[in-house]
């Protein structure tokens, strides 16, 4: 297949001259390519500068000449970036002594690891597993509570975990470096690169502290570096580079999704490197569909398989780990809560059939959804009937207890009677005395149900407090199991159903989720309660076997109750939010600890000149690009080396992309968005600047060269005829008429 | 005279089908469109507009630009409707004086026009016209077009200016080279983009689309190598104009029409800056007219928040202090309240005083406050100074509290001058002008700015909104600026006269103009800016529901019998829309894929026109559907008709595909076309069937309606004898 049109082969078949003038610019259509086929012979000579087209017709000489020319790293340059990286993301790394911003976060989850308590968290749990990693083997004994910023460490290791981060955020220049240097083959780029990073203040700001940031650019730029070289590996297939590139992107894949979802743009950005990649492989007619079969079949292994296995083995790790009790079993299932050693429901013991006068706690089925709770407060004026709020609440609260009783004595001082599916019964919340009650008013939020409230005084109450229970698939007669069974209530006189909307209820109601009653009888998760506590004294207890969950069904747990988590993280009224826009222009950082004078202070914030840079690079980039398309669509014969055009569309494109895929889904999102969100999206910039920037140079550099070149007789002296006449060697250089040569 | 050739004759071809479909659209879409006379669903939120039109009450809709209210205004206008109707609620009668025939004309006609646009595009897109037909029949007999286009609702509309911008253009790409009526339709393509933008933002998504396929034709013609670079560039640059520039200009033509027609102040008023509102006949103009433009030491004066978050509101002080110690257990300097409150009030007068002198009247001539200028601050009705320092705020401890300054000998002095700096100056020596100019107050002692803090006070404040002084205020924030609204100059030197003069109102005459385009930015902002509080309606619904059309929506029931109107669509044209969009896609995957290899099963004309009816109708349906995801307002099934409407179009196209490209035996056709003829009838009685809901009458027993719940979802609506 190689060397069909290559150096030997003296006859230029048109197919391969189309492959080649495809390349130029990416996507400009068949129409060109019918245009660019017809003259062969012109192209020619330029053919040896493509690096494409070698890609697929090159002969021996030209590989050599290629891999010596991109295995070649320049050792020294490279060295003394990572030296200079680690010396600026070093220095006082110590400082300060104290808690500065969502260390208070990611410290205190480092040490859960440590502890072994399970928490609840929006992001997964890789980032934190390597804080709690690095503070382990550095001696941190996880006893520092990180209650709030501003609180000294004192005698605890935390520069382990800062000194970590700080690692990691070091590996960023170099591999910067690395990349430039792999898209543009010129070293002053890569330098160029490298420095922006290294000194630029938001980095290292970023890296100096307990936080995930630099863990997740760590692994977005060691994704960004291992797809850059898979595809220069693209002329020797399955040969051991080629895989070892595959894999490690991979890895690092799933590393910067297992830290943040801000790894799923990342993971965009190398899908579609990778669908640009094969459809380029499937339109080679010279690759049988076995071939292309075995390319896409790797590439669905290494990119998508490994990294789902890997990410899912974080999840186990993190639930193996975390096998104690802590703050975050309230937004779990019942099932999940009994793994948890500590929790109530970890080898509980409890009356195994409900019965009247039971106290019980009902736990919404619904992922993430909540207990069925009450308190001391109305619902406002204007809100449906002016009583007690109902809500439901993801932590474990005394005011979670119900009592249940019968439709209309009190009286259950003698033996107690087991509830069967289709009994009537009330509901007494147990601090409040008040009864689970429903009518014909609006629901607070979801207007087509109805209102859930608190009614009546030391549990009397009226007809709109009865209940019918319901077991989800049993029949009349049933007894209701604890735990087990997945229970209905269906109010009595209105004929709707208990139902959680999971949406927030705002100030008023504490920003617990809501609670209505739903006339659409539909079995969903919203509509099933199970009973988690179970409280009778008259009843002997049972230990229990519940049913453990699998690990798939906790994983999606994890995930949803995750995701619900993040769009939860709504700006609240009056705080001033962090736009994206505000954030390539530098409009505004982020305060990491200190206000006044007196405190010790830091601020993170980019460097400005450096910021404005990649701003004005970015676009630089655009028009330059732009023009070049448009000339080459135009069939107009650019100046220049055909190399550094590539360099621009090929490499630059996909930095572009980068940047793209990495800014604009923000301003999609209705969560609360911070200045450090745009760092990732920094890092493509700024190779972006090394190239485009470069590239400007390189021109500017060319057209100087070769005017030189065209006027130097001026000044090396000329004979023959004066520059009007057309046989003159200045011939058409004299530009003005006053010009006298 | 030689140029003509006599005798004059004129061809004509009509189109029957064409004529035909346009008059059963007529039918379906105008028959009977008076009954019910009473407010049917959204008409009670467009109804008011209509009638703001009609009184030229100048109001502010942030759901919308302004030119879909004023074409059903001109509904209005047709009928001589005078506006006077309480729009309060679905379903109350219409009083005489409503045209309400005229008030619906308007949007039934796009309506109707709506089904020979869908045959027309189907022609340009290269199909037969027995497609055509298929295509403006499906689009006949789809009832939630029917229901939406038959009251005064804006989706019609727009609708049909998407449908003809797109009609236009590929009309536009498919004419000959260079012929006046090429550029025509181009224009026309333009225009009724820009009327779509105009009508409801939604517009935007199909005009992006257009705009991306213009694009790509542009790119080819920029390729295109015959043609010299000169002819190249007149074709960029005409396109440009007409597609991008054109519609923007038509854009700023529409707010131009609505500003003029609405000149009288209204009841959105507040929301405005006090330079708009002085631009409005009667209103705040009333108050403001006459004012002294410049304001002087000794002027009393309004001073307004810029920024109308939460509320629009006027510096305030009263006869009331902080409490001693907050519920928290912080401690206060029990000095006088100030507070930022939204309503007129003579509490909300203060006097500009000089430091140096005694003097609380203007002199004569008077001085002018310039830029730089100290200045006190005198609270009119309780004479007390304007006063911050170092003491936390009530509800913002990391700002000072503002005070009305007592003194109660404990040694905190009064700390009660502040620096005028006026943030939209000319130059530095400018003076400060009634309503214009946008002050900071900057405190001298402490150099923090007075500033809106956003939170409300609690009951000991009577819960007006705190105002603080900022230390770390930075740059420009629309909460630390003030303006000077109502103004006068002072000129009784008691208290007591003075009470009197703060309570009477202001006089003189000076008229202000805004230039249009502040006034258009402004407005544009407000627009864009303003949320209303979305809660959920009882009818909302999500994105993923419209599909399979798992919810409706109950527009109006009659009053005393079981007759009502529901948006409920052609089950069987939304299955099938559904079906068409699957099988199109699978199709076009097939084709790219093998064609990637080398093997053609379909010509390359056949596959361009393929993709080119993709692009249209799927494109249609992606743009205008997926967005909503995205979308945190409230969501109604009705947002979703501009995409069903590709979508149907999309049926017909995949049909004669798979009859002409797929299907090979003769057998097979004849099946095939017996599957079509089957589709064809359950979709006209799936329309029949529905057509009660459709257009409310016959009324029908509960037992019928109980039939007609197709899905449990739905909401229909039941009388209890």
């Amino acid at each position: 297949m190689e060397g069909r049109c290559g150096e030997g082969s003296h006859t230029q078949s048109p197919s391969c001259a189309a492959v080649r003038s495809r390349k130029p610019c990416m996507d400009t259509g068949k129409h060109r390519e019918k245009a660019s086929s017809k003259k062969t012979e012109p192209r020619r000579a330029t053919r040896p500068s493509s690096s494409d087209t070698r890609g697929l017709n090159g002969t021996s000489t030209e590989k050599r000449l290629r891999y010596s020319d991109c295995d070649y790293t320049p050792l020294c340059p490279l060295l003394s970036v990572a030296a200079l990286s680690l010396c600026t993301r070093f220095y006082r790394i110590t400082e300060p002594p104290h808690v500065c911003w969502d260390e208070t976060h990611f410290g205190k989850m480092g040490s859960y690891y440590i502890n072994r308590t399970f928490f609840f968290d929006v992001h997964p749990p890789l980032g934190k597993m390597l804080i709690g990693l690095a503070g382990y083997l550095t001696g941190y004994d996880g006893t520092f509570p990180f209650i709030k910023p501003g609180d000294k460490y004192e005698h605890h290791n935390y520069w382990g975990m800062r000194g970590f981060c700080a690692v990691l955020g070091s590996c960023l220049p170099p591999f910067a470096f690395l990349v430039v240097l792999e898209l543009s083959h010129s070293t002053p780029a890569a330098l160029i690169t490298a420095s922006l990073l290294i000194f630029d203040t938001g980095y290292i700001t970023l890296s100096q502290y307990i936080l995930l940031d630099p863990i997740l650019m760590f692994f977005i730029m060691g994704a960004v570096l291992s797809m850059v070289k898979f595809n220069h590996q693209r002329l020797r297939p399955f040969s051991w580079s080629w895989w070892l590139w595959l894999l490690l992107t991979g890895v690092n894949l799933s590393g910067s999704l297992g830290v943040k979802f801000v790894g799923l743009f990342n993971i965009l950005l190398v899908g579609i490197n990778t669908a640009w990649d094969l459809w380029r492989l499937l339109g080679d007619l010279h690759l049988s569909l076995v071939d292309f079969m075995k390319h896409l079949i790797a590439r669905m292994f290494g990119l998508i398989m490994l990294p789902l296995f890997l990410y899912t083995t974080i999840f186990a790790v993190h639930f193996v780990i975390l096998n104690r009790s802590g703050p975050g079993d309230g937004f779990f299932s019942s099932a999940f809560q009994s793994r948890l050693i500590g929790n109530n429901l970890h080898n509980a013991t409890m009356p195994e059939y409900l019965a009247y006068g039971s106290i019980i706690t009902l736990k919404n089925l619904r992922i993430a959804g909540g207990y069925l709770h009450s308190h001391w407060h109305l619902y406002p004026e204007g809100v449906g009937a002016h009583q007690q709020q109902v809500t439901a609440y993801l932590h474990k609260d005394y005011n979670n207890l119900w009592l249940v009783k019968r439709p209309n004595s009190d009286d259950f001082t003698w033996n107690p009677e087991l509830i069967r599916h289709g009994d009537i019964i009330r509901l007494e919340h147990k601090e409040t005395t008040r009864n689970l009650h429903s009518h014909l008013h609006e629901a607070p939020l979801t207007k087509k149900h109805l209102q859930v409230t608190g009614y009546g005084i030391n549990g009397t109450g009226d007809p709109n407090d009865l209940w019918q229970v319901e077991v989800c698939g049993g029949k009349k007669g049933d007894p209701v199991k604890v735990l087990r069974s997945k229970v209905r209530l269906l109010h009595r006189s209105t004929g709707c159903v208990l139902y959680s909307s999971g949406k927030t209820l705002p100030k008023w109601g504490w920003e617990q989720v809501e609670v209505t009653c739903s006339p659409y009888l539909k079995e969903t998760p919203n509509s099933q309660w199970n009973i988690e506590d179970h409280v009778n004294p008259k009843l002997p207890n049972i230990s229990l076997h519940v049913l453990k969950p699998s690990f798939l069904e906790i994983l999606l747990e994890s995930h949803i109750v995750m995701i619900r988590g993040n769009s939860g993280l709504k700006p609240k009224d009056n705080e001033i939010n962090s736009k994206p826009w505000h954030w390539p222009i530098n409009y505004q950082g982020l305060r990491f600890s200190g206000v006044n004078e007196t405190e010790y202070r830091v601020y993170l914030l980019g460097n400005p000149v450096i910021w404005w840079l990649n701003l004005f690079s970015l676009g630089l980039f655009v028009v330059m690009v732009s023009l070049c398309c448009v000339a080459l669509q135009r069939g107009a014969k650019l100046g220049g080396t055909k190399k550094g055009k590539q360099v621009l569309m090929e490499g630059g494109g996909l930095l572009f992309l980068g940047w793209l895929l990495h800014y604009l889904p923000f301003y999609t999102m209705g969560r609360i968005l911070y200045y450090h969100h745009y760092f990732p999206a920094m890092l493509f910039s700024s190779m972006l600047t090394g190239i485009t920037t470069l590239d400007l140079v390189g021109m500017l550099s060319t057209k100087l060269g070769s005017f030189f070149y065209l006027f130097h007789p001026l000044s090396y002296g000329m004979n023959g005829p004066l520059a009007h006449d057309p046989t003159s060697s200045m011939a058409g250089l004299r530009w003005l008429d006053s010009w006298e040569f | 005279m030689q140029g003509v050739k006599l005798p004059v004759t004129v061809k004509c071809e009509i189109n029957v089908l064409l004529i035909a479909v346009t008059v059963l659209g007529l039918l379906t879409r105008l028959y009977g469109i008076h009954i019910p006379a009473s407010v049917v669903f959204d008409e009670v939120y467009y109804g008011q507009f209509v009638s703001l039109y009609m009184k030229r009450v100048f109001f502010i809709d942030e759901s919308g630009p302004p030119l879909g209210h004023m074409i059903l205004a001109l509904g209005g206008y047709l009928g001589d409707f005078d506006g006077n109707f309480v729009w309060n609620r679905i379903g109350a009668e219409y009083t005489s004086n409503v045209p309400v025939w005229t008030l619906r004309l308007i949007p039934a006609l796009c309506g109707s026009l709506c089904v020979p646009l869908g045959y027309l595009l189907v022609v340009e897109l290269g199909y037969s016209h027995f497609t055509a037909l298929g295509a403006s029949l499906l689009l006949l007999m789809e009832n939630s077009l029917i229901v939406q286009s038959r009251f005064m609702l804006l989706d019609s509309v727009l609708i049909f200016f998407l449908l003809l911008a797109v009609v236009s253009y590929l009309r536009f790409h498919k004419a000959p080279k260079s012929s006046l009526w090429k550029w025509l339709w181009l224009f026309l393509s333009g225009t009724s983009c820009a009327f779509a933008v105009g009508v409801k933002y939604m517009g935007l998504f199909t005009y992006l689309l257009l705009l991306g396929l213009a694009a790509v034709h542009t790119w080819h013609v920029i390729g295109d190598k015959t043609l010299c670079n000169g002819k190249v560039l007149v074709q960029v640059v005409v396109r440009f104009l007409v597609l991008v520039v054109m519609p923007a200009l038509l854009y700023l033509g529409f707010f131009y029409v609505h500003l003029i027609l609405l000149y009288r102040s209204g009841p959105h008023d507040q929301m405005m800056s006090s330079a708009f509102q002085a631009s409005l006949e009667g209103g705040l103009s009333r108050i403001t007219q006459g004012q002294p433009l410049e304001v002087a030491f000794g002027s009393q004066v309004t001073l307004r928040s810029a920024s109308s978050k939460p509320l629009p509101c006027w510096l305030h002080s009263h006869k009331a202090n902080y409490p001693i110690r907050y519920e928290n257990g912080r401690g206060s300097s029990h000095q006088q309240q100030v507070t930022c409150y939204p309503f007129k009030d003579v509490n909300n007068w203060w006097i500009i005083k000089d430091p140096s002198r005694q003097s609380l009247v203007v002199s004569s001539p008077p001085r002018p406050v310039r830029h730089g200028d100290i200045i006190q601050l005198l609270h009119g009705m309780t004479s007390r100074f304007l006063n911050t320092h170092d003491v936390a705020a009530p509800m913002s401890p990391h700002s000072q509290e503002v005070t009305g300054y007592i003194d109660f000998n404990v040694s905190m002095p009064a700390q009660n001058l502040w620096r005028v700096d006026i943030t939209n100056r000319e130059s530095d020596r400018d003076v400060w002008k009634t309503i214009l100019s946008e002050v900071q107050l900057i405190h001298v002692n402490t150099s923090a700015v007075l500033k809106l803090s956003g939170a409300s006070l609690p009951d000991w404040g009577f819960r007006q909104l705190e105002v603080v002084g900022d230390k770390i205020y930075k740059g420009y924030q629309q909460s630390g600026v003030w303006n000077v609204e109502e103004h006068r100059y002072g000129k009784s030197h008691e208290q007591k006269e003075r009470e009197l003069e703060l309570k009477s109102p202001t006089h003189d005459d000076i008229s202000r103009n805004l230039t249009f385009m502040a006034k258009f930015i402004e407005l544009q902002w407000k627009m864009l800016t303003v949320r209303n509080e979305e809660s959920e309606h009882k009818y909302s619904s999500l994105p993923l529901e419209w599909i399979t059309m798992d919810t409706n929506i109950a527009y109006w029931l009659h009053p005393s019998n079981n007759a009502q109107i529901h948006l409920i669509g052609n089950s069987v044209t939304w299955t099938l829309a559904n079906l068409a969009l699957f099988i199109y896609v699978l199709l076009f995957l097939t084709y790219l894929l093998r064609r990637r290899r080398k093997i053609e099963d379909i010509p390359e004309a056949c596959w361009e026109q393929l993709v080119l009816a993709g692009v249209v109708c799927s494109g249609g349906w992606v743009v205008n559907y997926l967005p909503f995801f995205l979308m945190e307002k409230t969501l109604f099934l009705y947002h979703y008709l501009p995409a069903l409407t590709f979508q149907i179009l999309q049926i017909p196209v995949v049909v004669e595909h798979l009859y002409t490209h797929v299907l090979r035996s003769p057998s097979q056709h004849k099946a095939f076309g017996g599957v079509i003829l089957a589709a064809l009838c359950s979709v006209y009685f799936c329309y029949r069937i529905f057509s009660p809901l459709t257009y409310g009458q016959p009324e029908l027993t509960s037992e019928e309606l109980a039939a007609l719940r197709w899905r449990d979802s739905w909401d229909i609506l039941f009388r209890k004898r």
